[in-house]
């Protein structure tokens, strides 16, 4: 069933200093309404209208449409210094009017939009760096007094947390590891080949395959998933025991949350990252070994002899030692932002998020500088 | 006789340049159920951190007995800490450990108790806040009220001298705060412990507290302090009437004269 409104329209009509608006039909949401500006310009400057009356004999149903229409009339007659009569009003209407008008608007209350000057952004944004760098410096602090407690045999962990945290980005996250360093060594493979087959030096494309995830390839990739899959994980676990009282309550406990919380998963992570790295490696041999076997015309025998000759102890301790880096960096950076993390649902999210990027960060400026140190020192 | 349990003297609190409440002075007794109150957003979470060690005030101090509690050095806080016990707003139980396990947890830190007769004193303060039986649940899989006494038998676990509670009825049903607000009591009655609570629950309030304090967001200090119902019957400050009395100011008189019954009672 469709109701018919009957159309709304608001008639004025003048008695010496006062003006009677009438107001007429159903005034609901989805109704055209009448322009307002035509009342507003008679109650203008100049008008000499002293008081403002309202009548609705022909007034059908109304709803919040009329009531933003009648708050500015009112407004706007209170402006003016008119005194605006409501009591002939519905009863309705009066009521939702006398609420409206019962808490004054708080002066100051109302957000002003500022413009910033833009020297005072990039001040601002400075400081931000400055502030966060010290935060960075602190939790680095605080990570080793507990390293160091732990060395005494002071810190208080629960080994369970720490076993459960090694289960956690040790065996769980080896599928996602052998797919993705699987796929960067065919990938590699490809790339080589496209090249080396010129000079029909296929043969070398184990060399490229082999040094390439042994240097660099294989950390990085295992590095970067288990910034997204652990380092988030760290920031939203720790980030939510924030947000529940959980981390102060571990305090009133007597409980340093640097050793209970921190330690087991910074742990946990420093002493997987090397076993997935070398994981990692062997996936992307591997993947390297389908393409130039099936595709270039080098025997399995043959590729894994070059790929021995080639790839040198140095280098896998080289990739070895910059994922165990690597996993300081994931682990210090994803329990930093968790505990950093505001008191709310969103802080968490964002401590999330802030936790990937900054290890990501974190994880490709190491990597550079540990390869131009290897570079220079001719290793 | 009263024997002053914790004493807040001149106590300024802020967030750097911002202050939240200064100029605190008060005593809680043992024995007390201290009611810390006042409206929405004026502090009294806060103050009951800076009770609780967890954010040091701006000026003044807090004292346990004799021992102020922030002049101490680290070790000598988290000792004089030790006698307490806290229940927070949400429980705070550990999601990731069962209830025996969350609660087992502060004694096996502090104590040389064996697992054993752990395992017994765990069951012991879940039978006490009514939970028996539920030793291997996860804080997840039982309800808020239930969490709520969870975290209360944590909070017990170590038979401290002071409770404190953080808005402990906040989000029950009348029944279980009800229930919950003569458990408060029956222990403090049973195990000699003081209570500090953090409310705005008039019902509770007037139930169970023997003295209180009450915190002023605009003036930004303490504005009264006494036993509850002598507050409501005899203050003036409109501030503190129009609270306990929720602005219907008429009920005063009736109120007074139904405590006199009660009391005569």
């Amino acid at each position: 069933m469709t109701v018919n409104n009957a159309p709304c329209e608001i008639n004025v009509s003048r008695k010496e200093h006062a003006l009677e608006v009438s107001i007429v039909g159903d005034w609901v949401l989805d109704a055209e309404t009448p322009a307002l500006e035509a009342v507003l310009t008679q109650l203008g400057d100049g008008a000499d209208i002293k008081r403002l009356v309202f009548s609705t004999e022909a007034l059908g149903r109304w709803d919040s449409l009329l009531m933003t229409e009648l708050i500015q009339l009112i407004d706007y007659g209170t402006k003016q210094g008119i005194e605006v009569d409501t009591s002939t009003l519905p009863e309705g209407i009066q009521g939702l009017l006398s609420l409206v008008y019962a808490v004054p608007e708080r002066v100051g209350a109302r957000r002003q939009e500022t413009k910033t000057p833009w020297l005072e952004v990039i001040g601002k944004g400075g400081l931000r760096i400055f502030r966060d760098s010290q935060a960075l410096v602190s939790f680095v602090g605080e990570t080793a007094l507990s390293v160091f407690a732990l060395m005494r045999g002071k810190a208080r962990f629960r080994l369970v947390d720490l076993w459960m945290n090694i289960q956690d980005c040790g065996p769980s996250a080896l599928p996602i590891i052998t797919l993705i360093s699987l796929l960067v060594g065919l990938i590699l493979a490809f790339v080589g080949a496209v090249q080396l087959a010129l000079f029909g030096a296929q043969i070398y494309i184990a060399d490229l395959v082999g040094l390439g995830m042994t240097r660099e390839m294989g950390g990085l990739m295992a590095a970067i998933i288990m910034s997204g899959r652990t380092g988030a994980a760290y920031a939203a676990q720790l980030g939510t025991m924030q947000v529940n009282s959980e981390i102060d309550a571990l305090k009133t406990m007597g409980f340093e949350p640097m050793d209970f919380l921190v330690l087991p998963r910074m742990l946990a992570l420093v002493s997987i990252m090397p076993l997935l790295c070398l994981y990692a490696i062997l996936m992307g041999i591997v993947g390297g070994a389908l393409v130039t076997v099936n595709f270039f015309d080098v025997s399995l025998v043959e590729y894994l002899n070059r790929t021995a000759n080639a790839v040198h102890l140095t280098d896998l301790t080289i990739g070895i030692v910059k994922c165990a880096v690597f996993g300081v960096l994931i682990a210090l950076s994803g329990c930093m932002r968790g505990m950093q993390c505001g008191r709310s649902a969103s802080a968490v999210g964002d401590a999330a998020t802030s936790a990937v990027v900054t290890g990501i960060v974190f994880i490709v400026i190491a990597d550079s500088l540990m390869t131009v140190m290897c570079n220079r020192l001719g290793i | 006789m009263a024997v002053p349990c914790l004493t807040i003297k001149n106590m300024t609190m802020a967030y750097g340049d911002f202050i939240i409440q200064r100029d605190l002075d008060f005593t809680i007794n043992r024995g007390d159920i201290f009611i810390i109150m006042g409206g929405s957003g004026c502090g009294k979470s806060t103050l009951l951190m800076h009770l609780i060690g967890l954010q040091s005030p701006s000026k003044g101090d807090v004292l346990y007995g004799d021992e102020s509690l922030w002049q101490a050095e680290h070790k000598e806080r988290q000792r004089i800490l030790r006698r307490t016990g806290v229940l927070f707003q949400s429980g705070a139980l550990l999601s990731s450990m069962t209830l025996a396990e969350s609660i087992a947890l502060p004694m096996t830190e502090h104590t040389r108790l064996g697992s054993q007769r752990i395992r017994e004193i765990v069951s012991y303060k879940l039978a006490l806040v009514g939970l028996a039986g539920f030793e291997d649940y996860y804080p997840s899989e039982i309800s808020g009220g239930m969490q709520k006494r969870a975290g209360l038998a944590r909070a017990m676990a170590l038979d401290p001298e002071i409770l404190f509670f953080d808005e402990p009825s906040a989000g029950l049903d009348p029944v279980s705060a009800k229930l919950l607000d003569d458990l408060i009591r029956s222990l403090r009655d049973n195990l000699g412990a003081t209570i500090v609570m953090v409310t705005h629950e008039l019902a509770s309030i007037f139930a169970i507290g023997t003295n209180s304090v009450f915190l002023d967001p605009e003036t930004k200090t303490m504005i009264a302090s006494g036993p509850p119902k002598q507050l409501r019957a005899e203050s003036r400050d409109p501030k503190v009437i129009r609270f306990l009395t929720r602005g219907e100011t008429e009920n005063r008189e009736e109120n007074k004269t139904k405590d006199q019954e009660t009391c005569d009672l």
